[in-house]
């Protein structure tokens, strides 16, 4: 059994990582404690911005600062960051400012707080702004790795972490983590899929029990939606001939979306997205959560041979 | 070397008679709101504004973010007095490619520190700049313009709020109180009662002023660099088209071009002589 652990605290080790550079400062919206910034608050609060509970403000607070040369993280539930949306788009993408903002708890998989609190429509949003990058990693050595590496982009990101425990890949493995480089964590030739988040299990779960049927799948991990690894993409489809991709998110525009988008005008593949299908979830235990939106790995096993009987 | 009252007068004419040309040449933009606020800025960036036009991007000048960014003609007309950018650049005011695009933004034109445009950004910008002018020890200071309309929107007060929490004496507001908006007057869209109560009441220390009397302005921008306690707001008051008799007070002329015979009379009663 594998070790289990929650993309946040990644994203909390992260920051204790980089406190060493004197430029990187924190901002919080009242969820320090659950987005994991707690930790760098209680080492470093003279470079921790309180910001109440106002994410509009937070965001804006952030481009100021790095505007002034400073390098700033600010983390609030994936849910709220959607409220300061314009903030992003107008005040930290478009003077291209190196903001970068982290949505926890992200998707339907946080749970029992219901559809108030899931958010599945981030990534689509955040990935629609000119020059920010996306990012949504499977476990918290990828997050920590990836968080990491933010500090040399010079533009503005969204990272989207969860709140839950889920199956650790990357303990020992963090050199083949880059940004914008999907992973490929099974090698398989007749189907791959494409997962992001805490949809990256499932899909592995997903590939052994289409092994079981002899049916052999690659399993990628595709942590960065924006910019999408199109060379693996094309990689994929030149050993695969088809193409499952899986997220905690809206079938709407997320890492499935982008990957359409890239596909049809590009190198038309079968494709089949595994999402939520537009509706709101509801109250639920995270993998009651992943069963009852139908996206668990059953759901991506029969995704898979869709794709396939959809080969010429 | 210090303006006298007389040279600040004479600079805000000149920024005057710019604003009108380049709304005129666009037939588009916001005369009103630059109209109503140039007195004040011509007396900040002359006499106040540490800031260098051959090194506008000097780590440690002060700020100054002009949060209602659609009034843009008014700060294009001061940076080009200022030497910031040439006369010759204000004719790129709205023009594809040019450094005067509509509103005001910080990746296009030298000397302007915000990306504006979108009311009630700039003062949650400004507590970033203050913060990180805090955190680098630097005694440079952040200046930000807001609209009376503006302040509406409800991120204005997280942002006040949070200028207060964090005790930021370093951020200078001025609030161009003119009273109009897009639409209407601002007590026709949204009545906000007692301003200057609202900014106490969120622990700011406030000053008003006659926007246009340049001798109050003075005094009021003396109040504003020498508070260093609390976050501090100047609130002027300020005619909008102030100087162009057909604009003053009137709201057709918040985001609205003269015509020729309109931009003649203007250009008269700013004493300007057209060859």
């Amino acid at each position: 059994m594998s070790r289990m652990a929650a993309t946040r605290d990644g994203y909390g080790q992260a920051l204790l990582d980089m406190a060493n550079n004197e430029r990187v400062v924190v901002l919080e919206a009242d969820l320090g404690k659950s987005t994991k910034s707690l930790h760098f608050r209680k080492e470093y609060p003279h470079r921790t911005i309180s910001c109440g509970i106002g994410e509009q403000n937070m965001l804006l607070t952030a481009a100021g600062l790095a505007a002034s040369g400073y390098i700033p993280f600010a983390s609030t539930f994936a849910i709220f960051t959607e409220r300061a949306f314009e903030q992003m788009r107008n005040g930290v993408a478009r003077p291209n400012l190196a903001v970068h903002l982290c949505g926890s708890h992200g998707g339907t998989h946080t749970g029992t707080d219901g559809s108030s609190a899931q958010s599945i429509e981030d990534l689509a949003i955040f990935r629609t702004l000119p020059n920010v990058v996306v990012l949504h990693p499977c476990d918290d050595v990828s997050t920590r790795v990836l968080t990491n590496q933010l500090i040399k982009i010079n533009s503005p990101s969204y990272t989207r972490t969860a709140r839950n425990k889920t199956p650790v890949f990357y303990d020992g493995r963090e050199e083949m983590i880059q940004i914008g480089k999907g992973v490929k964590l099974i090698e398989g030739n007749d189907i791959a899929i494409i997962a992001c988040g805490v949809m990256v299990s499932e899909a592995m779960k997903a590939a052994e029990q289409l092994k079981a049927e002899g049916i052999n799948a690659s399993v990628v991990d595709m942590h960065t939606i924006k910019p999408l690894d199109t060379t693996l993409i094309d990689e994929l489809v030149a050993t695969c001939g088809a193409l499952v991709t899986a997220e905690d998110h809206s079938v709407i525009g997320g890492l499935g979306g982008a990957t359409a988008e890239y596909l049809s005008s590009n190198n038309p593949t079968p494709l089949e997205i595994v999402g939520v299908q537009d509706k709101f979830g509801e109250s639920g235990q995270a993998d009651e959560m992943l069963e009852i939106m139908q996206i668990s790995a059953p759901y991506i096993a029969d995704a898979a041979k869709r794709a396939i009987n959809r080969k010429k | 070397m210090s303006m006298a009252i007389s040279e600040l007068e004479e600079l805000a004419r000149k920024c005057r008679i710019e604003i009108i040309k380049m709304v005129y040449r666009a037939q588009a933009g916001h005369p009103g709101g630059s109209l109503s606020e140039i007195d004040l800025m011509s007396a900040l960036y002359a006499n106040y504004l540490r800031v260098d036009p051959k090194n506008p991007d000097w780590h440690d000048r002060d700020r100054f973010i002009l949060s209602k960014g659609h009034a843009s003609p008014g700060m294009y007309a001061i940076l080009a007095e200022m030497g910031f950018i040439s006369h010759d650049d204000l004719e790129s005011y709205r023009v594809l490619g040019g450094v005067c695009q509509g509103h005001v933004d910080m990746k296009w034109c030298p000397g302007v520190d915000f990306s504006a445009g979108s009311l009630g950004m700039g003062l949650s910008f400004g507590v970033g700049c203050a913060v990180a002018a805090r955190l680098s020890n630097s005694k440079r200071s952040v200046f930000v313009m807001l609209g009376d309309g503006e302040i509406q929107e409800g991120s204005v007060w997280e942002a006040a709020m949070a200028a207060k929490h964090h005790e930021l004496g370093n951020l200078k507001v001025i609030l161009d109180r003119n009273r109009i908006q897009n639409d209407d007057f601002c007590v026709e869209q949204m009545r906000m009662f007692d301003i200057p109560a609202k900014w106490k009441s969120f622990g700011w220390d406030v000053k008003e002023i006659n926007g246009h009397d340049m001798n109050e302005i003075v005094e009021g921008l003396d109040f504003l660099v020498s508070n260093n306690g609390n976050p501090t707001i100047l609130i002027a008051h300020t005619v909008k088209g102030k100087g162009v008799s057909y604009m003053e007070d009137n709201p057709s002329f918040h985001g609205a071009a003269p015509n020729q015979e309109q931009f003649d009379i203007a250009m008269r009663e700013l004493g300007e002589v057209i060859v």
